[in-house]
Parts: C-alpha cells; structure tokens; sequence
C-alpha cells in the first residue's frame, strides 16, 4: 500500500514536471500550430535565469521567487523576439520553421556554452524545499515536487482564466478557429500571434525554474525535455489545454509505475509503445479541436 | 496560418528523427577504420625539442572532468621542462581537443601520431574513448597514458594504466563495506559499459562474501529523473548504495536522495566517480559524509602531496581543487620521464621494456609500474566528503595493492 501511493505520487510529481514543460507547447503548438524546436531553451533561458538571479540576491528562496516572474518575461522576450524575426515570416511553411527553429535552438545552445559555460551549473534550494513531508506509514512527499505540482497547477489555473476570461484570451481563441474571420471581425491577428507566443514561451522560463530544484542546469538541458513536450501535447491532443494536462499525469504515473516493476530503460520504452500504440487508434489525440487551420 | 497543414504523424517523424541524429552524433562510437598499413610510429626525437600529445575533451560534456586533467598534464610538462626536459631535451606539448565525442578521439589520435610525431599521448577519460582510440594506438604501436579508474578487463601492450583497476577500487570498496556491516548493497549506476562490468563484479564478490545485492538500477547518461529509483533503493531495506552513476546524473540523484529523507547516517552512499570537482558542482549539502573510494584525495598527507596542491593552485587559482584522476594525469607524465630516462631512449619498444619496477614518490604515495599488467601499484582510499567540500581519509590499504586487470587473484571472479 506504501509503495502504491509513494510511487503514485512519485508519477504525478513527474507529471508535474511534463506539464510545466508542455503547457507552454500547448501555446505556440496546440494553438498556433508552429512547430519551435527552440522551446527547450527557453526552458534552458529559465534555468539560467534562476542561476543568475541566485548570484546576485544570496537568500535561496527569496531568488527562486524572483525568478519565477522574471524567467517569464526573459523567456517571453526572446519567444516573442524570435516570432517577430523568424517565425511570423513562416507561417505556412511548417516544416521550414522546424528546421530554422532547430537552428536556432542550437545557436542559442552555443551561446549559453559561451556565456556561462561548457559545465553545467548548479543553484542551491531554498532549505525549505529540500525535505519532506512524512504523512506516516513510511509516505512521504518530497517538498520540492509539492512546489512544482503546485506551480504547475497554479499555471494551469492561471492559463484557463486567460483564455476563458480576458479579452485577450477571447482574441486567441477567435484566431485560433478561424483566422480570416477574426481578421475582418477587425482583430490584429499579428498582435495576437506575438502575445501569444510571448506567453507559451514564458511559461517555458517559468518551467525552466521549477527544473532547477530536480536537476543540474546544461546549454542541453532543454533538448533532454523538448522531445516529451511534444509527446504530451500530440497525445493530449492538439490546441486542447485540458488534453495535455490529463496525458502528463497520466504519462508520469505509467512511468513511475513501469518503472518501480521493471528497470528505467524498459518502462522508457513501454511507454513510448502505448504512445505509438494509441496514436494509432485515436491519431488525433485525446481531444480534438475542430478548426481550419490544423489537418 | 490558413495554409498550414502537416500530419501529426509527419511531425513526430520529423521530431523524433532530429531527435534521434543529435543522440547518434552525441554516442556514436567508431570502431577502428584499420586500412592503412601497420608500420610503427616514426617519432620524431632528432631536434633539441620532442613533442608529447595530450588528448582530452576540452568541449563537450565531459569537458568539465577533463580540463582538470589537462591542466595538471601541462603542469607536469612544465616542471619538467623547468628542470632540463628529458635526455636533454624539451617537451612542446600538443594540445588536441576530443571534444566528448569517441570517433574525434580517434581521429586526433592518428593526427597527433602521424602529423605531429609524438613521442608518447596522454590523456582520455571515459572508457569508451579510450576504446576508440585503442586500436589507434595499437596499430602505429605508440604510447597512450590513460589517467582515469576503469572497469579493468583489458591489457593493451601501448596503453600504461596509471589509474586504479577494479581490485584497487571496487573491490577494496566492497571490503570496507562488509567490515563496517553494511552488507545489503543497492546498486545505482548509469546506462554503459563501466557501470554495468563493476556491478558484475560486484555481484560476484557479494556471492562470495555472504553480502546481499537486494537491487540494481541504471539511468540513461544524462538522466535527471530519480524519484523512482530513489523510492525503490528507499523501499529496499539496503544497508548501503553503491553509487556507479557518471556526471550530471549525480546532481539529480542526490537532490532526490536528500528530498527522500535518506542521509547518510540512515543509508550511505559510496560513489567511485565523485570526486573534488563535482563535489563542488553537485553541492556540499547534498554530499556531506558519503562516501567515495578513490587512491588520492587534496587532503592526502605527505609533501610529495603538498607540492602538487601548491603548484596546482599557483597555476590554476587559489581554492581550485584536485582530484585523483588530475594526480594520476600529473604522475602519468613523470612515470614516463623516468621510463625514458631508464631506457635512455625515446624508442617504445625500449620504454616498454624499462617500465617495470618504475617507482615515484607521487602525491597519492608510492607507486610502482607493474611491467608485466603495465598498471601501477596504488594504495586504495575509502573517503567521507566533509563540510568544506574536501574528501578526508577514513580507511586505506596499508600498502600499494598490486594491480590485477582482470581479478586473476580472486577466485570469486574466476567467472567473469
């Protein structure tokens, strides 16, 4: 029983983490259906941020708090400088804006190997976040992974209010189901698209926070997670926030399940198997959207 | 965004196939192209100079192991040098850059044989570099120092060994273990060759020794991911982790193991590739009393010791630390002086010939080359990380234990 509900919350904790790196996807992907390969590193922008900020305010916490807000505008910036330069030219040329994306995912790589080094570096976490909390009978919860549940819920919640509730969140839908229609309906589709993309990729910083309280911070720390976002919003389902929310959690817990039985690398595996496996019955995800703008 | 469409199955493919070329490019391991003829090395040792090679990943994600081992080789060089060369002449070191990838070891292997002429190659870290670039070596019958412990297992007739074999490392590790009762081992260990032939011989020894291997788990090079490991090892009942995991994967596993609530008091983890300077990147509080097995640490007392830690720190900045594998990179250089000048002649055969019985009074204490293994005699050292971040001595062999690539002394390994 111990080991059920240690390693269920062991698979949801590493949902947490999956769904912070692909909630940002969901964005620039689900909904706008460009393909950035350079997600991870603002992932990796994030992770570097909280180093930097770490440096210059000594206390732990009060750095990590600080870098939540600033990783998102940091990340933002560059996803939102990177559309305005590249990506808005590449609208209907998907695959080119892989490739150009990849590209520029490895200069910015290089230039994180430039700026702070080839070795990874670490950040210290606050001393409040490196222990846990027992609820007896040998359960126990990390408090470093209840932080990042948290953080990820809380983006959620906060994604969810924005795109039901605000103007701007009326807007991305708008464009999102029919862009010409919400073009002569007199939105500035433009505008939109860059807000939006500032946002995915913001969240990508925001994720690249909470990963630096599990692991260490690389120039190739975003490449080790950019191919599981992906998996994530695929099998949620394209343009579909609560999609990728239910295939993280559920994703995490196969995992951590598969794992405890069996070793790392076969639960890998498996898992990858059941992704195939169900993309083949159901190749348009968990949820679908119905728009003109996605196949 | 009217005109885009693109399958999701395109997608994945063309995700998961940029995916997969970084990973090939990044593990890819060239297995000697041999097509050229097999005539030796023409060294070149007619000018006032020679020209040593020295071959580590100066990029890359080993580059932060291997800088350190760089950085001590050209130290060495410069000593030497300072105190009138070898035979009376210079050494101009080469410097080629493996950039963590096992084909460019090869490759600037040959370079540094065949275009540069180096009278002797030192350097490569992981085993599988050095398996790259063995059958280089191998083929123009230079000499590789190799200045990192290894899983053992191999005796290349152009290949010097100066870190530990399995039975200067694992196997006293294991021996410390037992004598402190701690005999249910949990093993956790990355995914390749060095991890996997320790664990074997792990086992066999635990077989033999009335110890418990209650589980084993490896993750993938690079992994950050441990809560599950974490939660088996927890779940175990292990007295001890026997820790073979490589690089950056420790700062996620023991982040983890801290956040589990396990401590080294409740259950010690002996690490065998955890030395100074990943201490110091992986973070004190994390480390604090684990143990490691290792033949030299900073804190290893003698004056021999004291000499390098100084000259280190005036060359490379005060508070820089040194570990084994730059002690053994720093000895390598000096053993091969003494061959040569035992020889009287830079010639490979002959060096090879002069190498046994080779002794240096090095940092980590008295070494001796074995001619026969061509590995030195070490002392093993088990270590407990203090809160400064330096390694303190709790336990060694006594005396230098006789180097035994392939454990021919030990009748429990008679199955490997």
């Amino acid at each position: 029983m111990t080991v059920i509900l240690n390693q269920s919350f062991t698979g949801i904790s590493i949902g947490a983490v999956l769904l912070l790196i692909a909630l940002g996807l969901t964005l620039t992907f689900g909904q706008m259906g460009v393909i950035n390969m350079a997600h991870g590193e603002f992932i990796m922008a994030g992770a570097y941020t909280t180093y930097v900020l770490q440096k210059s305010i000594s206390s732990a916490g009060v750095s990590l708090l600080v870098a939540l807000p600033v990783a998102f505008l940091v990340a933002g910036a560059m996803g939102a400088l990177l559309e305005w330069l590249l990506i808005r030219r590449l609208y209907t040329r998907p695959l080119d804006t892989l490739l150009v994306t990849w590209g520029v995912s490895l200069m910015l790589q290089q230039l994180a190997r430039d700026v702070f080094g080839a070795p990874n570096v670490q950040t210290h976490a606050p001393d409040l976040l490196t222990g846990n909390i027992s609820l007896g009978g040998g359960i126990t919860l990390a408090n470093n992974r209840l932080f990042i549940l948290g953080l990820a819920l809380l983006c959620v919640l906060g994604l969810t209010l924005i795109l039901r509730l605000t103007p701007l969140g009326r807007r991305v839908r708008a464009v999102v189901q029919n862009r010409d229609l919400a073009e002569v309906s007199g939105i500035a589709t433009e505008r939109v698209d860059r807000t939006t993309f500032f946002i995915g990729s913001g969240l990508a910083g925001v994720a690249g926070v909470a990963l630096t309280l599990v692991g260490p911070i690389g120039p190739t720390m975003g490449t080790n997670y950019i191919v599981d976002a992906f998996l994530v919003v695929v099998v949620g389902g394209i343009g579909q926030l609560k999609g990728s929310v239910i295939t993280a959690f559920v994703l995490g817990v196969l995992q951590s399940v598969l794992e405890y039985s069996t070793t790392v690398s076969v639960a890998k595996v498996a898992v990858l198997v059941a992704i195939v496996a169900f993309l083949q019955w159901r190749p348009q995800g968990l949820y679908t959207l119905r728009t003109r703008s996605l196949a | 965004m009217s005109g885009l469409s693109i399958s999701r199955r395109g997608l994945l493919a063309g995700v998961s196939a940029i995916g997969a070329s970084a990973a090939l490019s990044a593990c890819g391991a060239k297995t000697g192209s041999d097509t050229s003829s097999g005539s030796g090395a023409t060294a070149d040792t007619s000018g006032s100079t020679v020209k040593v090679g020295l071959l580590n990943s100066l990029s890359g994600t080993m580059a932060i192991s291997e800088v350190t081992v760089h950085n001590a080789l050209l130290l060495a060089v410069k000593e030497i040098n300072a105190a009138g060369g070898v035979l009376g002449k210079k050494l101009k070191p080469i410097s080629q850059d493996g950039a963590s990838d096992w084909p460019t070891f090869a490759e600037k292997a040959e370079a540094l044989i065949k275009n540069d002429e180096v009278v002797a190659t030192f350097g490569c870290w992981t085993s599988a570099s050095r398996k790259a670039v063995k059958p280089v070596f191998e083929r123009y019958k230079s000499l590789l120092f190799y200045p990192v412990q290894y899983e053992g297992l191999e005796q290349s007739p152009y290949i010097f060994y100066i870190g530990a074999t399995t039975n200067q490392q694992i196997v006293p590790a294991l021996d410390y273990l037992k004598k402190q009762g701690l005999t249910k081992l949990y093993l956790v260990g990355s995914d390749y060759v060095f991890p996997r032939t320790a664990n074997k011989i792990i086992k066999a020894y635990a077989k033999a020794n009335g110890m418990e291997v209650l589980g084993e788990d490896y993750a993938p090079l690079g992994s950050t991911e441990f809560s599950t490991i974490t939660n088996k090892v927890k779940d175990s009942g292990a007295d001890a982790v026997f820790n073979t995991l490589n690089g950056d994967s420790n700062v996620a596993f023991f982040k983890e193991y801290k956040s589990a609530g396990l401590t080294a008091k409740k259950m010690p983890v002996l690490s065998v590739s955890i030395a100074e300077e990943e201490v110091k990147s992986i973070g004190t509080q994390y480390l604090q009393d684990q143990l490691t097995a290792w033949n030299y640490y900073q804190t290893t007392p003698g004056a021999a010791n004291e000499t390098f830690v100084k000259a280190y720190q005036a060359a490379y900045g005060a508070g820089k630390p040194t570990s084994d594998p730059m002690e053994a990179a720093y000895i390598s250089v000096y053993l091969w002086k003494a061959m040569v000048e035992k020889a009287g002649s830079f010639d490979v055969a002959k060096v090879r010939a002069a190498a046994d019985g080779i002794v240096l009074d090095a940092p980590e204490g008295k070494v001796t080359v074995d001619g026969a293994t061509q590995h030195v005699y070490k002392t093993a050292r088990i270590g407990k990380v203090g809160s400064d971040g330096l390694i303190t001595e709790v336990w060694n062999s006594g005396k230098p234990v006789k180097p035994d690539p392939y454990l021919k002394g030990y009748s429990w390994a008679s199955g490997l």
